[in-house]
């Protein structure tokens, strides 16, 4: 199943206006960290590039937060967000 | 302690929460109540509404667990988060924190707490609405002064 080497990218807020992407669904290799994902997709270039630039990115894996050396593997949702700004 | 957390588009009542607050048994002989609403200025002047996103699922856990701080912190005998999402007007009713504690120290304390602790942990994000312009609002530094957040980067 497909399933088993996919993992969920989720996007919210300002960055999921500037990437036009709410989630994606990319395959997975073994033994990846978050901040390797975060690295690989700001390889996109363009809007893409603001992954490893200046401003913030906060990190959350399966809704819990997360650091860029937090393991990813198949069937997780990872996202990346500005920092929040509620209340 | 017991608590309810609900993040709605729909408006909420203030009178009808706090009623509900009162239950909270014998004991209580405090409750303290804070409510948010959309102002006219903030980053951008001019301020005629906001759009508020939510992560939904992780939202509710974050307050959850800082809920769950508090009562460890404080007397807290009954906690109750609304927060609002979508689109707001100027002078709509954002989020509405209660606590039930049995002195007031505690109520005043643990209620700040959560608000203050909401503001830069929970995944909420405000964009300001100013006529034809739209400006998603960078967390504050005064904010994070009162509570530095779950969420590190």
């Amino acid at each position: 199943m497909s399933e088993d080497h996919t993992l969920t990218v989720r996007f919210f807020a300002r960055l999921r206006e500037e990437l036009n992407t709410e989630s994606l669904t990319l395959p997975i290799q073994p033994d990846t960290t978050a901040g390797q994902l975060l690295t690989e997709l700001a390889r996109r270039g363009g809007a893409w590039a603001q992954l490893t630039g200046a401003q913030p990115v906060m990190i959350a894996v399966n809704q819990t937060m997360a650091k860029p050396d937090t393991p990813i593997g198949p069937g997780d949702e990872v996202a990346f967000f500005p920092p929040v700004t509620g209340g | 302690m017991n608590y309810s957390i609900s993040v709605q588009q729909d408006d909420f009542d203030t009178a009808a929460e706090y009623q509900a607050m009162r239950d909270s048994g014998p004991g209580t002989g405090a409750i303290a109540t804070f409510t948010g609403l959309v102002r006219d200025s903030g980053d951008l002047q001019g301020v005629n509404g906001l759009f508020l996103e939510h992560y939904p699922g992780m939202t509710e856990q974050v307050i959850e667990s800082l809920i769950a701080e508090a009562a460890g912190r404080w007397d807290v005998r009954k906690a109750r988060v609304v927060h609002r999402v979508g689109e707001l007007a100027l002078c709509d009713q954002i989020v509405f924190v209660g606590v039930c504690s049995a002195h007031r120290g505690d109520a005043f304390a643990a209620c700040a707490f959560i608000m203050d602790a909401l503001k830069t942990s929970a995944p909420f994000w405000k964009k300001e609405l100013s006529g034809s312009s739209e400006h998603w609002v960078e967390q504050k530094a005064s904010d994070l002064a009162r509570h530095p957040g779950v969420l590190k980067p």
